[in-house]
């Protein structure tokens, strides 16, 4: 066989069970205190950092990283459980989410010990918040094409330019990001682009919100002065960015965030059409369901092969281009369900927001982390195609 | 997968590389390919293979089972191996013992119900009954007047049997029961009715419907990484490429929805909702993928693909063939549906993530 998928049916173990009503728990009485509500995914403000502290006290970021870091060396089947639990909830978790799936990670594996030692526990007490700097004005997918520099200094390095479309720059207090320190060599393209940790809110750094189709204000552009990286925040090769991005990437592509997004309309129309729905919407919700649960089995089998320490990329990937492709389609097949439903369902007013939302939402879920062509550009090598 | 899984896989899918080489099959115009593969399969244990010992066949796990049909999918085997097995797994729930040959099961189809008479016989008709023609047996679940189920041993003989062709021209037969005496017939264990058996198929032929999936990408991507257009290999275009990573997106969905629920069924104690989940939700998904991926793999072929002396339409006509045994897609999505909407929108979660 030229490609050799696999999708193991992995289950996750009784400590998952455990820990997912104690997160279930957790996110009833913060809703019943009134920290958000979960029929609203388009509240105004999504930033809650007392929330993040709390979530932090439980123990639940970083919760797969060593203990001298603050984290509590747990598998990442249970992380996989409390992402996938505060997702359905629609909890506010944009503070620590990226610092907790990405942006940690990279640190363990690629900052200095004292720079480990100073940023980890703090994401896991739920303190810190951070950004990604991939993309600039003239490269997105084309992620080697970035032009912002990093020029050697003493001590460091000054950065100018600028990148775009940073979710969460206006409330980070670090990002991650790719600056180039040399040019691309004619054998590689890929060459001459350094991982650095930059801190946010200082001088050098002004940080431009953009208005999303939403209504939102969620990402922005991040220019950059004459603002200087000390050597030390250097994450990883000189030059070699592009050897430590794709090993990172099956665990941004592959989690329950990648299909999640817009569930929540998928319950309010299970509510809207009551016990005994009518045969065309009971079709249509059984194919709904019959696709979000093949999907989560996905899902849940690639994070199986991530805690067996293996790089299912492709997997990883195709979860992603599934996954999102669904959760974009969601909201359109909910409102044609949805067309026949009584006036007087309790709900209808809490699903018709909830769809202008989502529908709203839809466009951006192929194109965030990874657009759709890049993803299937990746899964076409692994089968061997380029 | 265990050990022995292994080896039981391992030694069906030796013979089916041995005795149902797509090309040769697809080749031969008189069968005679069939009566030793199904001596090879008979020999090594595997029609019987979810037939205890002691009721006559070679006690092989569910597990192992499922993994043999995956196989018998992958390499798209037209004998009635998968109804076979299902079969002789429908009799051992009563405790009946599975004779030799070839068996089919009734009813093949949510739709259809065999009668149990007063006086012991069973009447009714089934349609869409795959390989009935071919089959010396019939595995008959039967609605007692008293709302009891039984199963039943039925010489295939005393049927009457008007063969049928199903879209991959395997035979789909209707057969129809007028009085037929069975061999034996014993009550149905408690709580085991036709849906269980519906669901249970189901899983089957999900089963051969991904590993059909997985044939097709196989050979789309060997094709396109050899065809040449336009000066260069076709794998080489964008276009080509990202419909040949959405094949390996339905192949990978159907892989995993019918493996998980194998997998639930083979750790069951009981048919509950989550296994109803697990089994409706592979078929309703590998259905669709049959359809989604299996139209992306001729189109990578182009018009060869279309010609009945290429093996492509063995997998692809198949795949969607099998899509209407044990009750289609729609039929599964409607189903689920209703149990969804009766448990409540705010269960429908804690059902997902129950799994």
């Amino acid at each position: 066989m030229t490609a050799a998928l696999r999708f193991d049916p992995i289950r996750l173990p009784p400590e998952c069970e455990r820990l997912r009503k104690e997160v279930r728990a957790f996110l009833a009485e913060e809703i019943a205190a009134g920290t958000f509500d979960p029929n609203k995914p388009n509240r105004d403000d999504t930033d809650a950092p007392e929330f993040s502290r709390r979530v932090g006290a439980k123990g639940w970021l970083g919760m797969t990283w060593p203990k001298k870091y603050g984290g509590q060396e747990r598998s990442f089947l249970e992380r996989y459980v409390v992402t996938e639990e505060m997702r359905v909830a629609n909890a506010p978790t944009r503070r620590f989410f990226v610092a907790d799936r990405q942006s940690g990670p990279v640190l363990l594996k690629y900052a200095p010990e004292h720079v480990k030692m100073d940023i980890l526990p703090r994401i896991c007490r739920g303190e810190l918040c951070f950004a990604i700097g991939m993309s600039e004005p003239n490269s997105g997918s084309d992620l080697f094409a970035a032009k912002t520099r990093a020029t050697k200094t003493d001590g460091g390095y000054l950065i100018n330019g600028s990148k775009i479309w940073t979710s969460s720059a206006h409330i980070a207090d670090y990002m991650i990001a790719i600056f180039r320190t040399s040019p691309p060599t004619k054998e590689n393209r890929r060459h001459g682009l350094t991982q650095f940790l930059v801190k946010m809110k200082q001088p050098g750094i002004q940080v431009n919100p953009i208005g999303q189709i939403t209504g939102q204000y969620e990402f922005n552009e991040v220019v950059f002065t004459d603002y200087f990286v000390p050597d030390d925040h250097v994450l990883g090769e000189i030059d070699g960015a592009w050897k430590q991005a794709t090993s990172e990437l099956a665990y941004e592509r592959s989690g329950p965030e990648r299909f999640l997004e817009t569930y929540y309309v998928l319950t309010e129309l299970v509510r809207a059409v009551g016990d005994k729905p009518d045969t065309r919407s009971a079709e249509g919700i059984g194919r709904l369901v019959a696709q979000l649960h093949t999907m989560r089995r996905m899902s849940v089998s690639v994070a199986g092969m991530l805690q067996a320490g293996k790089e299912p990329v492709v997997e990883a990937s195709i979860v992603k281009d599934i996954g999102t492709v669904w959760e974009q389609q969601l909201p359109h097949r909910v409102r044609d369900l949805a067309a026949f439903v009584e006036e007087t369902a309790s709900n209808r007013e809490t699903l018709e927001k909830q769809l202008e939302f989502a529908i709203r939402t839809a466009p951006k879920l192929t194109i965030q982390g990874g657009t759709t062509e890049v993803l299937r550009g990746i899964i076409a090598r692994g089968l061997g195609l380029r | 997968m265990a050990e022995s899984e292994n080896i039981v896989v391992e030694t069906a899918e030796k013979i089916f590389a041995d005795l149902a080489d797509a090309q040769t099959i697809n080749s031969d115009k008189t069968g005679s390919w069939k009566a030793p593969l199904w001596q090879a399969l008979s020999e090594a244990g595997l029609p019987l293979a979810w037939v205890p010992d002691d009721l006559g066949g070679s006690g092989a796990s569910l597990a192992e089972g499922f993994g043999v049909l995956n196989a018998a999918g992958r390499f798209a085997i037209a004998v009635p191996l998968a109804e076979t097995m299902l079969a002789g797994w429908l009799l051992a729930q009563a405790k009946i013992a599975s004779p030799d040959g070839e068996m089919t099961v009734i009813p093949g189809s949510p739709k259809d119900r065999i009668t149990l008479n007063a006086d012991g016989s069973l009447s009714g008709r089934a349609r869409g009954v795959p390989f009935a023609k071919a089959a010396k047996h019939v595995a008959v679940l039967a609605h007692g007047n008293n709302g009891g189920i039984s199963i039943a041993l039925v010489d295939a003989a005393k049927g009457r049997i008007e063969a049928g062709l199903n879209v991959g021209y395997d035979n789909s037969d209707t057969v129809t029961l007028d009085k037929v005496e069975p061999i034996t017939i014993k009550p149905a264990p408690k709580g085991f009715d036709q849906a269980t058996l519906m669901l249970m198929g189901g899983v089957v032929r999900s089963l051969q419907i991904a590993g059909a999936l997985e044939a097709m990408l196989d050979i789309s991507v060997r094709y396109s990484n050899e065809r040449v257009a336009f000066e260069k290999k076709i794998s080489k275009f964008q276009a080509v490429q990202h419909n040949l990573a959405r094949l390996a997106g339905e192949s990978a969905a159907a892989l995993a929805a019918a493996t998980s629920a194998a997998d639930a069924i083979a750790n069951a104690t009981s048919f509950d909702d989550a296994v109803y989940l697990e089994a409706a939700s592979a078929k309703i998904r590998c259905a669709e993928a049959a359809e989604k991926g299996g139209a992306i793999a001729h189109q990578v072929h182009g018009a060869i693909g279309f010609t009945i002396e290429h093996i492509l339409h063995r997998y692809s006509l198949r795949a969607l063939a099998w899509r209407d045994d044990f009750g289609s897609e729609s039929h599964w999505a409607v189903e689920l549906g209703k149990r969804v909407a009766a448990r409540g929108a705010d269960e429908l979660w804690p059902l997902v993530a129950s799994r």
